[in-house]
Protein backbone atom coordinates (compact mmCIF):
# COMPACT_ATOMS: atom_id res chain seq x y z
CA UNK A 1 0.00 0.00 0.00
CA UNK A 2 1.31 3.95 -1.00
CA UNK A 3 0.51 6.90 0.74
CA UNK A 4 0.18 9.42 -1.63
CA UNK A 5 0.51 13.42 -0.73
CA UNK A 6 -0.72 15.74 -3.40
CA UNK A 7 -0.80 19.60 -3.35
CA UNK A 8 -2.97 21.31 -5.95
CA UNK A 9 -2.49 24.99 -5.77
CA UNK A 10 -3.58 27.78 -8.54
CA UNK A 11 -0.80 28.94 -11.11
CA UNK A 12 1.28 31.46 -10.61
CA UNK A 13 -0.12 34.49 -11.76
CA UNK A 14 -3.88 33.30 -11.40
CA UNK A 15 -5.29 35.63 -9.09
CA UNK A 16 -6.22 33.82 -5.54
CA UNK A 17 -9.66 35.49 -4.18
CA UNK A 18 -9.51 33.38 -1.04
CA UNK A 19 -5.73 34.06 -0.69
CA UNK A 20 -6.67 37.80 -0.53
CA UNK A 21 -8.93 37.66 2.12
CA UNK A 22 -6.90 35.21 4.42
CA UNK A 23 -3.95 37.70 3.54
CA UNK A 24 -5.88 41.19 4.84
CA UNK A 25 -6.94 38.94 7.85
CA UNK A 26 -3.38 37.94 8.84
CA UNK A 27 -2.42 41.86 8.06
CA UNK A 28 -5.55 42.92 10.60
CA UNK A 29 -4.07 40.60 13.26
CA UNK A 30 -0.68 42.60 12.73
CA UNK A 31 1.43 39.33 10.83
CA UNK A 32 2.63 41.32 7.76
CA UNK A 33 1.81 38.72 5.66
CA UNK A 34 3.05 39.63 1.54
CA UNK A 35 1.55 36.79 -0.10
CA UNK A 36 -1.00 34.07 0.56
CA UNK A 37 -1.78 31.29 -1.57
CA UNK A 38 -4.58 28.73 -0.89
CA UNK A 39 -4.13 25.30 -2.27
CA UNK A 40 -5.38 21.88 -1.74
CA UNK A 41 -3.88 18.74 0.10
CA UNK A 42 -5.20 15.66 -0.93
CA UNK A 43 -4.40 12.30 0.72
CA UNK A 44 -4.84 9.21 -1.40
CA UNK A 45 -3.74 5.87 -0.37
CA UNK A 46 -3.41 3.46 -2.76
CA UNK A 47 -2.60 -0.09 -4.60
CA UNK A 48 0.42 -0.45 -6.28
CA UNK A 49 2.88 -2.88 -7.59
CA UNK A 50 6.17 -1.10 -6.55
CA UNK A 51 7.06 2.82 -5.88
CA UNK A 52 7.41 4.00 -9.72
CA UNK A 53 3.79 3.00 -10.71
CA UNK A 54 2.12 4.38 -7.86
CA UNK A 55 3.49 7.78 -8.47
CA UNK A 56 2.74 7.07 -12.35
CA UNK A 57 -1.04 5.76 -10.74
CA UNK A 58 -1.08 9.52 -8.70
CA UNK A 59 0.28 11.72 -11.82
CA UNK A 60 -2.42 10.53 -14.09
CA UNK A 61 -5.05 11.07 -10.70
CA UNK A 62 -3.62 14.67 -10.63
CA UNK A 63 -3.75 15.29 -14.89
CA UNK A 64 -7.48 13.37 -15.51
CA UNK A 65 -9.32 14.83 -12.33
CA UNK A 66 -7.71 16.52 -9.10
CA UNK A 67 -6.14 19.54 -11.23
CA UNK A 68 -7.53 21.70 -13.40
CA UNK A 69 -4.79 22.56 -15.72
CA UNK A 70 -6.36 25.72 -16.71
CA UNK A 71 -5.62 27.16 -13.34
CA UNK A 72 -4.10 24.78 -11.04
CA UNK A 73 -0.54 23.22 -10.40
CA UNK A 74 -0.02 20.01 -8.07
CA UNK A 75 2.87 18.54 -7.09
CA UNK A 76 2.98 15.04 -4.92
CA UNK A 77 4.90 12.59 -2.73
CA UNK A 78 4.51 8.88 -1.98
CA UNK A 79 5.61 6.74 0.51
CA UNK A 80 5.08 3.37 1.00
CA UNK A 81 3.13 2.33 4.02
CA UNK A 82 5.17 1.06 6.59
CA UNK A 83 3.98 -2.03 8.12
CA UNK B 1 -37.64 19.69 -31.03
CA UNK B 2 -36.54 17.48 -28.86
CA UNK B 3 -35.00 18.26 -25.17
CA UNK B 4 -32.85 16.27 -22.76
CA UNK B 5 -32.47 18.11 -19.34
CA UNK B 6 -29.54 16.21 -17.72
CA UNK B 7 -29.86 15.44 -13.98
CA UNK B 8 -27.34 15.36 -11.61
CA UNK B 9 -27.14 14.62 -7.88
CA UNK B 10 -27.39 17.92 -6.84
CA UNK B 11 -29.04 19.61 -9.99
CA UNK B 12 -31.83 22.23 -8.86
CA UNK B 13 -32.78 23.77 -11.98
CA UNK B 14 -33.52 20.79 -13.92
CA UNK B 15 -37.06 21.09 -13.29
CA UNK B 16 -37.33 24.80 -14.03
CA UNK B 17 -35.63 23.69 -17.68
CA UNK B 18 -37.81 20.98 -18.15
CA UNK B 19 -40.99 23.72 -17.65
CA UNK B 20 -39.71 25.51 -20.16
CA UNK B 21 -39.39 23.45 -22.94
CA UNK B 22 -41.71 21.52 -22.28
CA UNK B 23 -44.81 23.84 -21.10
CA UNK B 24 -43.78 27.57 -21.87
CA UNK B 25 -42.48 26.50 -25.55
CA UNK B 26 -44.58 23.20 -25.83
CA UNK B 27 -41.94 21.49 -26.89
CA UNK B 28 -41.25 17.31 -26.16
CA UNK B 29 -38.88 17.00 -22.80
CA UNK B 30 -37.00 14.25 -21.32
CA UNK B 31 -35.04 14.23 -18.34
CA UNK B 32 -31.87 11.95 -18.63
CA UNK B 33 -30.07 10.64 -15.10
CA UNK B 34 -26.37 11.13 -14.95
CA UNK B 35 -26.28 7.33 -14.85
CA UNK B 36 -27.93 7.24 -18.44
CA UNK B 37 -26.63 7.23 -21.37
CA UNK B 38 -28.29 8.11 -24.58
CA UNK B 39 -28.05 8.26 -28.47
CA UNK B 40 -27.56 11.71 -29.91
CA UNK B 41 -29.95 10.94 -32.53
CA UNK B 42 -32.78 11.26 -29.94
CA UNK B 43 -32.67 15.01 -28.95
CA UNK B 44 -31.95 17.93 -30.61
CA UNK B 45 -31.04 19.91 -27.20
CA UNK B 46 -29.48 19.01 -24.22
CA UNK B 47 -29.51 21.06 -21.45
CA UNK B 48 -27.09 21.00 -18.51
CA UNK B 49 -29.07 22.75 -15.60
CA UNK B 50 -28.00 25.01 -12.88
CA UNK B 51 -27.41 22.99 -9.27
CA UNK B 52 -24.24 21.89 -7.34
CA UNK B 53 -23.32 18.70 -8.68
CA UNK B 54 -21.77 16.09 -6.72
CA UNK B 55 -21.73 19.20 -3.86
CA UNK B 56 -19.23 21.26 -5.85
CA UNK B 57 -16.84 18.87 -4.53
CA UNK B 58 -12.96 18.94 -5.67
CA UNK B 59 -14.38 21.94 -8.28
CA UNK B 60 -17.72 22.87 -9.31
CA UNK B 61 -18.72 20.47 -11.91
CA UNK B 62 -15.12 18.46 -12.13
CA UNK B 63 -17.09 15.09 -10.70
CA UNK B 64 -19.98 15.53 -12.94
CA UNK B 65 -18.52 15.75 -16.55
CA UNK B 66 -17.45 11.93 -15.66
CA UNK B 67 -20.66 10.62 -15.56
CA UNK B 68 -22.43 8.31 -18.01
CA UNK B 69 -24.58 11.41 -19.23
CA UNK B 70 -21.93 12.96 -19.98
CA UNK B 71 -20.45 10.74 -22.39
CA UNK B 72 -23.27 10.80 -24.45
CA UNK B 73 -23.26 14.95 -24.17
CA UNK B 74 -19.50 14.81 -25.81
CA UNK B 75 -21.03 12.41 -28.29
CA UNK B 76 -23.88 14.73 -29.46
CA UNK B 77 -21.48 17.86 -29.44
CA UNK B 78 -19.81 16.43 -32.11
CA UNK B 79 -22.57 15.48 -33.86
CA UNK B 80 -23.27 19.13 -34.07
CA UNK B 81 -26.16 19.00 -31.41
CA UNK B 82 -26.53 21.73 -29.84
CA UNK B 83 -25.96 21.84 -26.00
CA UNK B 84 -26.67 24.63 -23.31
CA UNK B 85 -25.11 24.55 -20.02
CA UNK B 86 -26.57 26.96 -17.68
CA UNK B 87 -24.70 28.09 -14.55
CA UNK B 88 -23.15 24.74 -13.02
CA UNK B 89 -24.25 23.40 -16.04
CA UNK B 90 -21.77 25.76 -17.58
CA UNK B 91 -18.91 24.98 -14.83
CA UNK B 92 -19.36 21.20 -16.04
CA UNK B 93 -18.94 22.34 -19.44
CA UNK B 94 -15.19 24.10 -18.76
CA UNK B 95 -14.41 21.31 -16.43
CA UNK B 96 -14.97 18.81 -19.83
CA UNK B 97 -13.29 20.92 -22.09
CA UNK B 98 -16.52 21.37 -24.22
CA UNK B 99 -15.53 24.90 -24.09
CA UNK B 100 -12.38 26.78 -22.62
CA UNK B 101 -11.35 28.12 -19.64
CA UNK B 102 -12.41 27.61 -15.95
CA UNK B 103 -14.09 29.00 -13.34
CA UNK B 104 -12.86 30.69 -10.04
CA UNK B 105 -14.73 31.49 -6.62
CA UNK B 106 -16.35 35.18 -7.49
CA UNK B 107 -13.82 37.55 -6.29
CA UNK B 108 -15.31 39.43 -3.77
CA UNK B 109 -16.08 35.15 -2.33
CA UNK B 110 -19.67 35.87 -1.88
CA UNK B 111 -22.37 34.17 -3.41
CA UNK B 112 -24.42 36.48 -5.69
CA UNK B 113 -27.88 35.62 -6.21
CA UNK B 114 -29.59 39.18 -7.71
CA UNK B 115 -30.44 40.55 -11.52
CA UNK B 116 -28.07 41.61 -14.00
CA UNK B 117 -27.68 43.38 -17.03
CA UNK B 118 -26.31 41.84 -19.61
CA UNK B 119 -25.15 43.07 -23.02
CA UNK B 120 -25.98 40.55 -25.91
CA UNK B 121 -22.16 40.12 -27.48
CA UNK B 122 -23.29 37.85 -30.30
CA UNK B 123 -26.55 37.26 -32.24
CA UNK B 124 -25.49 34.87 -34.48
CA UNK B 125 -25.52 31.63 -32.75
CA UNK B 126 -28.32 28.99 -32.31
CA UNK B 127 -29.15 29.86 -29.05
CA UNK B 128 -29.85 34.20 -29.15
CA UNK B 129 -30.65 34.90 -32.54
CA UNK B 130 -33.96 36.24 -31.37
CA UNK B 131 -31.49 39.02 -29.59
CA UNK B 132 -30.10 42.20 -31.54
CA UNK B 133 -26.52 42.58 -31.07
CA UNK B 134 -25.76 44.82 -28.33
CA UNK B 135 -28.68 44.76 -26.89
CA UNK B 136 -29.36 44.95 -23.24
CA UNK B 137 -31.46 42.42 -21.32
CA UNK B 138 -31.76 41.55 -17.34
CA UNK B 139 -31.29 38.03 -16.60
CA UNK B 140 -30.51 36.89 -12.55
CA UNK B 141 -27.56 35.39 -11.39
CA UNK B 142 -27.31 32.57 -8.31
CA UNK B 143 -23.41 31.28 -8.00
CA UNK B 144 -20.59 31.38 -5.79
CA UNK B 145 -17.93 30.24 -8.92
CA UNK B 146 -18.55 32.50 -11.76
CA UNK B 147 -15.34 34.17 -12.11
CA UNK B 148 -14.49 33.13 -15.26
CA UNK B 149 -10.83 33.17 -16.34
CA UNK B 150 -8.62 32.06 -19.76
CA UNK B 151 -5.81 32.88 -21.12
CA UNK B 152 -4.81 36.11 -22.92
CA UNK B 153 -4.64 33.90 -26.34
CA UNK B 154 -7.82 32.29 -25.42
CA UNK B 155 -9.85 35.73 -24.66
CA UNK B 156 -8.13 36.99 -27.48
CA UNK B 157 -9.90 33.89 -29.95
CA UNK B 158 -13.19 34.15 -28.42
CA UNK B 159 -13.43 38.14 -28.96
CA UNK B 160 -11.89 37.58 -33.00
CA UNK B 161 -14.74 34.48 -33.28
CA UNK B 162 -17.14 36.33 -31.95
CA UNK B 163 -17.61 33.59 -29.38
CA UNK B 164 -18.38 35.66 -26.25
CA UNK B 165 -22.46 35.56 -26.22
CA UNK B 166 -22.88 37.82 -23.25
CA UNK B 167 -21.12 40.68 -21.36
CA UNK B 168 -22.02 41.50 -17.17
CA UNK B 169 -23.01 44.99 -18.17
CA UNK B 170 -24.49 48.37 -16.29
CA UNK B 171 -28.50 49.27 -17.93
CA UNK B 172 -26.88 50.80 -20.67
CA UNK B 173 -25.02 48.70 -21.60
CA UNK B 174 -21.26 49.83 -21.13
CA UNK B 175 -18.96 46.76 -19.79
CA UNK B 176 -17.60 48.19 -16.60
CA UNK B 177 -16.26 46.69 -13.26
CA UNK B 178 -18.57 47.91 -11.57
CA UNK B 179 -21.00 45.61 -13.38
CA UNK B 180 -19.02 42.98 -12.91
CA UNK B 181 -20.70 41.12 -9.99
CA UNK B 182 -17.90 38.41 -9.77
CA UNK B 183 -14.55 39.37 -11.54
CA UNK B 184 -14.97 37.45 -14.61
CA UNK B 185 -12.35 38.08 -16.99
CA UNK B 186 -13.65 40.95 -19.97
CA UNK B 187 -17.05 40.76 -18.24
CA UNK B 188 -17.88 37.35 -19.35
CA UNK B 189 -21.00 35.93 -18.68
CA UNK B 190 -21.59 33.11 -21.36
CA UNK B 191 -19.37 31.65 -24.05
CA UNK B 192 -19.97 29.05 -27.54
CA UNK B 193 -17.55 26.94 -28.71
CA UNK B 194 -15.93 26.98 -32.18
CA UNK B 195 -18.15 25.07 -33.97
CA UNK B 196 -21.23 27.31 -31.98
CA UNK B 197 -23.36 24.33 -31.10
CA UNK B 198 -22.51 24.74 -27.77
CA UNK B 199 -23.40 27.45 -25.23
CA UNK B 200 -22.57 28.03 -21.31
CA UNK B 201 -23.73 30.87 -19.63
CA UNK B 202 -23.39 32.04 -15.81
CA UNK B 203 -26.67 33.75 -15.61
CA UNK B 204 -30.36 31.96 -15.91
CA UNK B 205 -32.55 32.30 -18.63
CA UNK B 206 -34.80 29.57 -17.37
CA UNK B 207 -35.88 31.67 -13.99
CA UNK B 208 -36.97 34.83 -16.19
CA UNK B 209 -38.98 33.20 -19.42
CA UNK B 210 -42.17 34.03 -18.03
CA UNK B 211 -44.76 36.90 -17.63
CA UNK B 212 -45.62 35.58 -14.14
CA UNK B 213 -41.59 35.86 -13.20
CA UNK B 214 -41.61 39.28 -13.98
CA UNK B 215 -39.38 38.97 -16.65
CA UNK B 216 -39.28 37.71 -20.09
CA UNK B 217 -35.82 38.44 -21.53
CA UNK B 218 -34.48 34.72 -20.93
CA UNK B 219 -37.76 33.18 -23.06
CA UNK B 220 -36.28 34.48 -26.31
CA UNK B 221 -33.10 32.37 -25.51
CA UNK B 222 -35.36 29.66 -25.61
CA UNK B 223 -37.48 30.47 -28.67
CA UNK B 224 -34.29 31.34 -30.44
CA UNK B 225 -33.05 27.82 -30.21
CA UNK B 226 -36.28 26.65 -31.28
CA UNK B 227 -36.36 29.08 -34.33
CA UNK B 228 -32.91 27.41 -35.31
CA UNK B 229 -34.12 23.90 -35.00
CA UNK B 230 -36.47 24.34 -37.17
CA UNK B 231 -34.31 25.97 -39.90
CA UNK B 232 -35.78 29.73 -39.62
CA UNK B 233 -32.89 31.16 -38.80
CA UNK B 234 -29.46 29.97 -40.46
CA UNK B 235 -26.55 31.24 -38.47
CA UNK B 236 -22.30 32.02 -38.97
CA UNK B 237 -22.92 34.98 -41.04
CA UNK B 238 -19.84 36.98 -38.86
CA UNK B 239 -17.66 34.11 -39.37
CA UNK B 240 -17.81 34.21 -42.94
CA UNK B 241 -17.01 38.12 -43.40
Amino acid sequence: MFNAKICVRFKNGVLDPQGAAIKGALNHLGFEAEDVRVGKLIEVKLKAGNLEEAKAKVRMMCEKLLANPVLEDFSFEVVEESI
Amino acid sequence: MRCAVIVFPGSNCDVDCFHVWKDVLGQPTEYVFHKERFSAEDFDLIILPGGFSYGDYLRAGAIARFSPAMDSVYKAAEKGKLILGICNGFQILLEAGLLPGAMMKNRDLKFHCHDVYLKVGTADSPFTNMYLPGEVVKMPIAHGEGNYYADADTIERLKREDRIVFYYSDEKGNITDEANPNGSAENIAGILNEERNVLGMMPHPERCAEEILGNTDGKRLFMSILEYLEGRVKIGKSRRS
